[in-house]
């Protein structure tokens, strides 16, 4: 069985690595998902919990995940933002976590946009 | 929703929202009894009585985007529907809870689904809050609280991926072993 003991190591090991981290907020790339009731009702949780497991296996360490609320269009829900440095908002929607691997490999690493899982692909 | 896991997930928004500094989630699956209670409670600043009336009426909410709140009114449909009880009580400037039950066996009671997903999404998401999780099944407890894993972490931040993935492994662990080794 796991225990919290296990946690003591890990904190030694990162010690070492924690300043790496802080730096670079400005030039985060921004991934916002909606996770109003009908955004998790539509799958946003694991869309979510897909995009951090992603860039965590990439180590992208410049891209912060967040949340917002309703973001208006609930029928196509899960929708999630992603924001480059300097760029303008691109707007994903119906996503999955087949398609979060997709985004993560074209868009956030090849600075690719998706456009057929856009929300100007979608209405 | 489709599993109750959702609906918790739903609900600490409300919590976040509301600008809480801990969520406790406490669930207890009371098999000799045959019910499954189910506890939200935040330490946010709450509603005051005129408007906890209204909160369980799906035309209440404080959101701009759309004129229906849902997800208290959801949960309490979906526990009136497994022959449970839905209970929301607040106090202005102290917190919420939400105190809810469920016929455990009864064909439309959601299935509490992936718990552990729901409380990762949460830390992820809210590094700065503090969520305690308290699990019974069948009499077996397991408690988990992010509070006593910042102690033994110190300086290092509790969205650290690895912390994250240990985090992943021991909920999945302790549940399993909780369920008795079995998947749920
Ligand atoms: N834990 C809480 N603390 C403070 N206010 C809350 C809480 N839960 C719900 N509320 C209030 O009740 C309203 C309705 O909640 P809900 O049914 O979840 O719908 P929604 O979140 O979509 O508005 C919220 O908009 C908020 O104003
Ligand atoms: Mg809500």
């Amino acid at each position: 069985m796991k225990s919290l003991a296990e946690l003591a190591a890990i904190r030694d090991k990162m010690k070492a690595q924690v300043n790496i981290r802080e730096e670079n907020t400005e030039n985060a790339i921004r991934v916002v998902v909606g996770m109003a009731t009908c955004g998790i009702a539509a799958g946003a949780r694991p869309v979510l919990n897909a995009f951090v497991e992603e860039t965590a296996k990439r180590n992208l360490d410049n891209v912060m995940v967040t949340q917002t609320g309703c973001i208006g269009v609930c029928r196509l829900e899960p929708i999630v933002e992603i924001t480059l440095p300097g760029e303008e908002k691109v707007t994903y929607v119906k996503m999955t976590p087949e398609k979060v691997a997709k985004v993560v490999a074209d868009h956030i690493v090849n600075k690719k946009v998706v456009t057929e899982y856009t929300i100007g692909a979608a209405e | 929703m489709t599993e109750l896991s959702l609906n918790i997930l739903d609900i600490c928004q409300n919590s976040i929202k509301a600008e809480c500094s801990e969520v406790r989630i406490i669930i207890n699956e009371d098999i000799k009894n045959d019910i499954l209670y189910m506890d939200i409670i935040d330490d946010g600043y709450g509603m005051d009585k005129e408007f906890l009336k209204k909160v369980e009426d799906p035309f209440t909410t404080t959101r701009t985007t759309r004129k229906v709140g849902m997800g208290i009114p959801l949960l309490k449909m979906e526990c009136e529907m497994a022959d449970g009880c839905f209970k929301i009580d607040s106090e202005k400037n102290v917190g919420t809870e939400i105190h809810c039950s469920f016929q455990y066996s009864n064909i439309d009671r959601p299935p509490l689904g992936d718990i552990c997903d729901t409380i990762l999404c949460l830390i992820r998401l809210n590094p700065q809050i503090d969520f305690f999780y308290s699990h019974i099944y069948d009499g077996e407890k397991f408690d988990f609280s992010t509070k006593e894993v910042r102690e033994i972490l110190g300086d290092v931040p509790l969205d650290t991926d690895e912390v994250l993935q240990f985090i992943k492994n021991y909920l999945d662990e302790n549940i399993k072993n909780l369920y008795g080794g079995k998947t749920k």
